[in-house]
């Protein structure tokens, strides 16, 4: 047997996606120039919450350029109902949701009339000379005073409660009553936090062209759901699912906030239809940001109750969770995703999860990078931090004492999922290792001592994650309305190139180049021959998309037994054209040989005898292609130790990071280059949450922060650089033993910064700060005053809601 | 209002409106679509192109000033088929993701390097401060910038992306090989 060639798994390939896309030879949809195509135009409300008495198109549809002016009563028949894909509880009240406000608007931003002109500039004129008349209503804002149901999102659905969603142990039988545990501790710590509002803030604009022509609605859209977009497309609006077909070309970015099925994607395809010809809609910046969904705003209450020893034994969770004015694609599960993780790597005897949706008059929430994860991270592992410093003791060792340890694995956890493997052990150990975590702790000892105006302080995570979404049988049991398999094709060409058709949704993922790495070392093909078609529902004709960080453990592991399938039958009938029995042929390297023997047919020599199908075995097909379908039974559960030292400037509130060590266990990891890249961007998202980033809405509802002048995505001066490693504990769940990584370093950080902030001025009186820690919150905490300057700093963590809310 | 452009070596005479932005005479009227917008105000830097050599965010310029200019984009960097060393350092180095963001963010490092030829990392992320990405968390980015300038002597200066006759100095040409390592 010849030798087999370098494995690709674990090669550190560079990406076949960079050449288009540093030579700006890329295929973003805004790009597209159809022939007769129109530009669509959206006019969105200024006001929150507002009765629409009537709207004037007629100067409007008068100006030059304007094809036609279309309002929600134009609409009212065909738009329907914006789709909801997961009723989280019977019960659950779901408002409509049109795409374009017929009667009423509920945020500030919400689509209210369009323009379809002969170009963008003339589009955009024309909006200006729209004149809407608005009745306004009274706006909610607050989640506590929204609670109260004085005055309401939906009138017509009496309250502005969507939804109530539990989770108990002793009710599961996963573990005790919380509280009789929280009755019998020897420690109870309450704490509330607030996970801000976030803005996915993707750099590619969305954008959507749709041409109606040759009985075929073709939609290119930026999105990251192109098979999801066609199902619900057809869904709302009657059009066979046949007759659409969705392409997401190259996408610049999505991080969740292209998880959607939009207004404007609809509202698109209902003006096509209307005009007959091809129409395009791009977004501007503002726009995306009024009206793409945005991410977080929750308000967390949290009870531990622990011994003295340090062991924990109870965790209540009571969460108010901010759905925005409309229920999105997914809106109301994303809480819910974060439901199983509070426990995180922790052996609570005890867990009970409250969680209540409130609708209010702001941009509707979703799906961000982590989606209900990093909100449960932050949370618990604030919670282990407080712990520690209630009892006095190193917040390393409290962890320790209460995670599972590596030889628990299997172990299923309080709140009832089985963590297959793990170590935080190990990850722990190294990240201290790299870290240097002694001298560290010395060097903020001398600077605690010495009263040196800049505090060090040393934030802790250790965190894991739910991945690989999902086992299509616990998403029906949470009453998501579709699986969590994905699916893989795999054609052999007769020339020997391989074209792999994968249902996953990259958008900057790099799956053209790991696909092939995989596809490479399964069918010993170079990894140049592969060729990966994606995000056209024409060619991969089912998937379920990309978001999760499902790709490769799931989408990934449909290509493997794709490939199992294609070797399986180049086998049958290498064996049929060396004439020997199936059972003695052996497959390395590309090539199929008799045991034992010197004969050998190439695998380019097998597919070639099946394309041309001259002889071969009593009833095979021609042909060398194969399908697979991977419904995984389990999640994957990544995990990891991440590190932050912080210096807190205490004169002016200024936060610096000076180091951070992030060492995750991703379980088997195909291409290192994608995998710290994908670590280094989450993690900048999840220190963007803990120090720049918020979405601001003023008493009015009016958001403040709609350009990038005002929402502080960080720059390259606003990061630190990272150190990153990994520890590795193969996933069981598949067989490429990946456990998914795009999440990872959003769910770990921010945490882990917040804790590193609070370490450096615990002992000058501070107890919590909101995020995000900007300079003048952390100079007002230090003065013992709450965020907006006034009052002290309240005990147990409570002062920066109070400074929110007002409500205490 | 009628204006005469060099882009990318290729001179253009077109009639455009006076609100006409430079990133949509590009995009549109000339199919430069390398080149993109990422916000409205100046902020993200992913429309970044070079204007006689020197970086500029091409939403924040009408087309009309351009007029008697010589425009570079990504799509002129590369030379004889071979990328320009910043590109060949943002592939190499894996400092692009989706990549809505590189082509301003590589526009951006060739004028950095201009003026730095050997940036530290803090000069680095000083240097592209303008521009966003919300893929990497720059590490990946200030490390090519870095490797970039290891690869061109003396430094990417305007001159090497220059086309027009009167601009060419073929000896700045050579003493930068494109590409080489």
């Amino acid at each position: 047997m010849t030798a087999t060639a370098e494995p690709e798994v674990g090669k550190a390939r560079l990406r076949k996606e960079d050449a288009r896309l540093i030579t700006g030879q890329t295929r973003w949809t805004d790009n597209l120039q159809l022939t007769g195509m129109l530009h669509m135009a959206v006019l969105r409300s200024p006001v929150a919450h507002a009765r629409i008495r009537n709207i004037d198109c007629s100067r409007a549809t008068a100006m030059p350029g304007v094809a036609i002016v279309l309002t929600g009563q134009d609409f009212a028949a065909e738009q329907g109902s914006l789709p909801c894909a997961w009723p989280i509880t019977e019960d659950m009240k779901s408002p409509p949701a049109p795409a374009l406000a017929v009667d009423q608007v509920n945020f500030a931003g919400e689509a209210v009339a369009l323009v379809i002109a002969d170009n963008a500039y003339r589009a955009a004129d024309a909006l200006a000379a729209i004149d809407v008349d608005y009745d306004e209503l009274p706006v909610v804002l607050d989640l506590e005073e929204a609670l109260r149901d004085r005055d309401l999102v939906h009138p017509d659905l009496g309250t502005n409660k969507c939804a109530t969603w539990v989770y108990d142990s002793a009710e599961a039988g996963s573990g005790t009553d919380v509280e009789d545990e929280i009755a019998a501790a020897e420690v109870v710590l309450e704490r509330t936090f607030r996970q801000q509002r976030l803005i996915p803030a993707f750099m590619e604009p969305r954008s959507v062209v749709v041409d109606p022509s040759a009985g075929m609605f073709t939609v290119w859209s930026a999105t990251q759901i192109p098979h999801i977009l066609r199902w619900m497309l057809s869904a709302v609006t009657g059009i066979a699912e046949h007759r659409i077909r969705v392409i997401a070309p190259d996408v610049g970015g999505g991080f969740g906030g292209k998880l959607q099925v939009t207004p404007e994607e609809l509202l698109c395809l209902l003006a096509a239809r209307r005009m007959g010809r091809p129409v395009k809609w791009t977004e501007s910046r503002t726009e995306s940001m009024l009206s793409g969904h945005h991410g977080r705003d929750q308000l967390q209450k949290i009870t531990l109750a622990a011994r003295r020893d340090g062991t924990v034994t109870g965790l209540k969770v009571e969460l108010l969770a901010d759905m925005g004015a409309y229920l999105r694609l997914v809106t109301p599960g994303i809480p819910i995703l974060g439901a199983f993780m509070f426990n995180a790597i922790y052996k609570f005897a005890a867990y009970r999860f409250v969680c209540t949706n409130v609708f209010t008059n702001k941009v509707p929430t979703d799906a961000y990078r982590g989606a209900g994860r990093p909100e449960a991270t932050f949370a618990i592992e604030r919670m282990m931090d407080e712990l520690a410093a209630e009892l006095g003791v190193d917040p390393l060792k409290i962890r320790e004492q209460n995670w599972i340890r590596h030889d628990e694995f299997p172990f299923t956890t309080v709140a009832g999922l089985t963590y297959d493997s793990g170590d935080y052990e190990a990850a722990t150990a190294r990240a201290l290792e790299l870290f240097d975590y002694e001298s560290l702790r010395e060097e903020q000892q001398r600077r605690r001592a010495s009263g040196d105006p800049v505090q060090l302080g040393i934030g802790i995570s250790t965190y894991t994650e739910m991945c690989g979404l999902a086992p299509s049988r616990v998403l029906g049991a949470l009453r998501y309305g579709a699986g969590g398999w994905e699916t893989a094709s795999i054609r052999m060409l007769p020339t020997g190139k391989v074209e792999v058709i994968t249902g996953t949704s990259p958008h900057g993922q790099g799956h053209e180049t790991v696909w092939s790495q995989i596809v490479a070392d399964k069918l010993g093909v170079p990894f140049e021959d592969v060729e990966v078609l994606h995000g056209d529902t024409a060619s991969s004709h089912k998937g379920m998309d990309s978001y999760g960080s499902r790709s490769l453990a799931v989408g990934g592991t449909a290509l493997v037994h794709a490939a199992d399938k294609v070797l399986a039958k180049a086998r049958r009938l290498a064996a049929h054209m060396m004439e020997c029995d199936e059972a003695d042929v052996e497959f390395a390297s590309g090539s199929f040989s008799v045991r034992g023997t010197s004969t050998v047919r190439s695998l380019g020599d097998v597919v070639l005898a099946a394309h041309v199908a001259h002889d071969l075995p009593e009833g095979m097909e021609p042909g060398m292609d194969a399908d697979a379908t991977f419904d995984p039974d389990n999640f994957s559960f990544p995990h990891g130790t991440h590190l932050c030292a912080t210096e807190v400037d205490t004169e002016t509130g200024v936060v610096r990071i000076r180091s951070y060590v992030a060492v995750d266990d991703v379980g088997t990891v195909v291409n290192p280059l994608i995998v710290d890249g994908q670590v280094h961007g989450g993690l900048a998202q999840g220190i963007a949450q803990a120090l720049y980033e918020e979405a601001v809405h003023d008493e009015t509802g009016t958001l403040t922060t709609a350009t990038f002048a005002d929402y502080l995505v960080p720059s390259a001066a606003d990061l630190p650089a990272f150190i990153t490693a990994r520890t590795s504990t193969p996933a069981t769940s598949n067989p490429l033993g990946a456990k998914g990584v795009g999440e990872a370093g959003t769910i770990a950080s921010t945490p882990a910064v917040v804790n590193g902030v609070l370490d450096a001025v615990r002992h000058l009186g501070v107890k919590d700060i909101e995020m995000p820690l900007s300079p003048e919150r952390v100079w007002n905490a230090l003065q013992g005053r709450s965020a907006d300057g006034s009052g002290d700093v309240a005990a147990g963590g409570l002062g920066s809601i109070d400074a929110q809310g007002g409500q205490s | 209002m009628h204006i005469s452009v060099n882009v990318d070596g290729v001179t253009y005479a077109d009639e455009v409106e006076p609100r006409l932005l430079l990133v949509h005479y590009l995009r549109e009227r000339l199919a430069k679509t390398g080149t993109v917008v990422g916000c409205d105000t100046g902020n993200c830097g992913a429309c970044t192109v070079h204007l006689d050599g020197h970086s500029v965010k091409s939403c924040q310029m009408f087309a009309v000033q351009a007029n008697g200019h010589e425009i570079t984009t990504i799509e002129g960097l590369a030379r004889d088929g071979k990328l320009h060393p910043v590109q060949e350092a943002f592939r190499n180095n894996h400092a692009l993701q989706c990549g809505f963001c590189t082509p301003g963010m590589i526009m951006q490092a060739i004028d950095l390097l201009a003026d730095e030829p050997d940036p530290d990392d803090e000069t680095v992320r000083k240097g592209l401060e303008g521009n966003l990405c919300r893929c990497t968390g720059y590490q990946n980015i200030v490390r090519a910038v870095q490797d970039a300038a290891h690869r061109m002597r003396p430094g990417a200066g305007p001159k090497m992306e220059q086309h027009s006759d009167s601009l060419r100095d073929e000896s700045v040409v050579a003493e930068q090989p494109v590409g080489g390592e």
